[in-house]
């Protein structure tokens, strides 16, 4: 990694007119096995603006959470190498940092929150160390001043007598909580993008809908930019503005929330939508896509989801679809269309 | 209790012919201890406390909760993996959970489960021939030994998967193939009744659908009863006939898919509803949601009165005093027709179509 760059990052907060606050341009990331090199993203391109909500729809083995961990910086580099891609933050390609430079991004001005919150705190410490520990670290706070921003986050996350349970271990906390915690963390050093990597889904539907709730709040309060990965279809439609959708390690469709839901273009995302038994229709056999995913080590040729497809032509088995540009009808471009299929115009009409 | 438990099974349109289980007042205290040397009960957690309902032949009754809601204390306690408190689970008119040695193995082979989670549940070091084939050394009166291999290999087709896969070990599958071997086994001892808890959960979205379509087939080529636990309230819809609603250890209603979801009189199966993402982003901002308020209390402790009345939005200091029952609110009860007169255990119940506002 270079270290020539070593202007502090996050000093202006002014993005240059035209450039996005989170860019992920053409992202590769590969990982070394003992059977062989994981593709795990393969030329991935994304952008999030402040105060918008990019959900990034994908199941296992799709590379949502690869990507997002390269954004954060937390791969573990080796085994993942990043071939090639840039990573840029406000115009600055973060893949080219120093690591001290680097560091000032990570947790200060993007910021993480995890699946899994009694995993992602450590156990030994109580909440309010850990929450004050940003500030101490971050912004050489004392030890008071620290705990008293520390109360102030968690009541800012609704936690109920935050004063009384600032002391609390993790363990003492219920799950809903644990990721108010693990929230509150997040939004401490005030970032402008929040990645949050299926951050419900170890939780209850209705604590779900709870923490949900919270995040959409505090992202409207501070305009934040926000990456929701998840696998879950009906997060993304209460809470997106726009959505990717991965598979195999590409995006396969990007759209608009409602265009997507009303209209996918592409024969993967029709196939989730649907997939899913609706509450307003109990139908007879739930539409199934046939197969499954791809093993990484050896994605198919051509379009990867081409064994699975209902609408594979013999194109499909050699040739790799681009994303191309979706248009309506008269031919011109949908704002933020796209779709990595032969046949968009096919599966967007038929 | 047992009088709760008919009143719900009248008050239900789809179940047709007689029970093939039924559970009455069945409940599970696992004991608190303090001291290490000298164990002394501090108090117990009431997972399961007092739940009566029954299941038909050839249905699916869907249990739906929370976390912690007991739903799959319910499930080991059908199977007799737990030992009930108190309570009786009768099949075929014999209380299972009295029963010990051979007669519960007897009774077993016709109650078989499926579980959650196919990476833990199956064994790696067993092929998928021996974990298929395992039941019938227990019950070689099922398969005579040299009819094994031809069973297991019938039993492979039957669920989707190719019989050459008989050699191979589970970590050679994927997450959905590893269900249908966990179902393959459920079905090897050919069960009446089979428990699935969460079943479809550890699933990615492309394959859940095709597990769902799987287990709809199979209780129609064998005639299979049904107990389906979930917190997946779609799915749960999908498949099943009847749907009983958990809260903190009791049903607090039950009742037809329809009545349940279209007809919700019980707080919490309306909370529960609303809370449900729909996956169509159409009018969320207009959809009404029903936000409870903070999280489940501990089973150890549970309120007094109605257990949910914490985070009721129409509690009443009655609520505290006063634990409601399972059945047929008194408001409904003189109109037997209605999709609103089903058991429900709350002292205001009152309908509201919580997903008819999504649509």
């Amino acid at each position: 990694m270079s270290t020539t760059d070593t202007t502090a990052v996050g000093q202006g907060n002014t993005t240059p007119s035209g450039t996005s606050l989170l860019e992920v341009d053409d992202l590769h990331v590969e990982f070394k096995t003992r059977d062989g090199i994981v593709r795990a993203v393969n030329g991935v391109s994304y952008s999030v603006d402040s105060g918008e909500t990019l959900a990034v729809l994908g199941e296992s083995g799709s590379g949502k959470s690869v990507t997002a961990q390269a954004v954060m910086g937390i791969l573990d580099m080796p085994p993942a190498r990043i071939p090639s891609g840039e990573i840029r933050y406000r115009g600055q390609n973060l893949l080219t940092m120093s690591n001290e430079a680097r560091r000032k991004v990570r947790g200060a001005k993007i910021a993480m929150i995890f699946q899994d919150a009694l995993s992602s705190l450590n156990p030994v410490l109580t909440v309010g160390y850990q929450l004050s520990e940003m500030f101490r670290v971050h912004r050489g706070m004392s030890r008071k001043e620290a705990k008293a921003r520390a109360v102030d986050l968690m009541d800012r996350v609704r936690i109920p007598a935050a004063k009384e349970r600032v002391n609390d271990y993790p363990h003492q906390f219920s799950g809903g909580m644990r990721q108010r915690i693990m929230i509150a963390m997040a939004l401490a050093l005030e970032p402008d993008l929040i990645i949050a990597d299926e951050p419900t889904t170890a939780l209850d539907v209705t604590v779900q809908a709870q923490v949900m709730d919270l995040l959409a709040d505090l992202q409207k309060e501070f305009h934040m930019g926000l990456i929701l990965i998840t696998h879950d279809l009906g997060v993304v439609a209460d809470v997106a503005d726009k959505i990717a959708v991965m598979y195999a390690g590409r995006i396969v469709e990007t759209a608009p929330v409602h265009e997507l839901y009303k209209n996918p273009a592409h024969p993967y995302t029709k196939g989730l939508l649907q997939s899913i038994p609706r509450l307003d229709q109990k139908g007879q056999e739930l539409y199934a896509i046939k197969g499954l995913p791809p093993n990484l080590l050896n994605i198919p040729e051509g379009c990867a989801f081409n064994p699975r497809c209902p609408m594979a032509q013999e194109v499909c088995r050699h040739e790799l679809p681009p994303l191309h540009e979706v248009t309506d009808d008269s031919g011109r471009p949908i704002a933020g269309r796209g779709s990595a299929c032969h046949f968009w115009k096919e599966t967007l009409h038929g | 209790m047992a009088e709760t438990g008919e009143q719900g099974a009248t008050a239900v349109g789809n179940a047709q012919g007689e029970p093939i289980l039924q559970i009455r007042g069945l409940k599970k205290h696992f004991p608190l201890t303090r001291g290490v040397v000298v164990k002394k009960q501090i108090g117990a957690v009431k997972a399961v406390d007092g739940v009566t309902f029954d299941l038909y032949r050839g249905e699916t009754l869907g249990i739906v909760g929370e976390s912690g809601c007991g739903k799959s204390t319910v499930a080991k306690l059908l199977m007799n993996l737990e030992q009930a408190t108190a309570g009786e689970v009768f099949y075929k008119g014999e209380d299972i959970t009295k029963l010990s040695g051979r007669a519960l193995q007897a009774v077993r082979r016709n109650i078989q489960m499926v579980f959650q989670d196919p990476y833990t549940s199956l064994n790696p070091r067993m092929t998928v021939g021996d974990i298929i084939g395992e039941p019938y050394d227990i019950h070689p009166e099922v398969a005579p030994k040299g009819d094994r291999r031809k069973r297991v290999r019938e039993l492979l087709d039957v669920v989707g998967l190719n019989p050459e896969y008989i050699n191979r070990y589970p970590h050679q599958f994927s997450g959905g193939q590893r269900q249908r071997i966990g179902i393959a086994r459920g079905l090897a001892l050919r069960p009446e009744i089979i428990i699935a808890d969460e079943p479809v959960s550890a699933l990615d979205v492309s394959v859940q659908a095709q597990v769902v379509n799987l287990l709809a087939g199979l209780q129609r080529e064998f005639d299979l009863s049904y107990i389906f636990i979930a917190h997946d309230l779609s799915v749960v819809r999908h498949i099943s006939n009847r749907v009983g609603v958990m809260y903190l250890g009791r049903m607090v209603e039950i009742g037809s898919d329809e009545q349940i979801y279209e007809h919700p009189t019980h707080p919490y199966t309306q909370a529960l509803l609303s809370a449900v993402p729909v996956p169509d982003p159409d009018g969320r901002e207009g959809r009404e949601r029903i936000l409870l308020a903070g999280d489940v209390p501990s089973p150890a402790n549970p309120p007094s009165g109605c257990r949910f009345r914490t985070r009721c939005w129409k509690a009443q200091d009655v609520c505290a005093e006063i634990e409601p029952v399972l059945e047929v609110p008194e408001r409904y009860q003189s109109e037997p027709g209605e999709p609103a007169a089903h058991p429900s255990a709350c002292l205001f119940p009152e309908e509201r179509d919580i997903v008819g506002t999504a649509e």
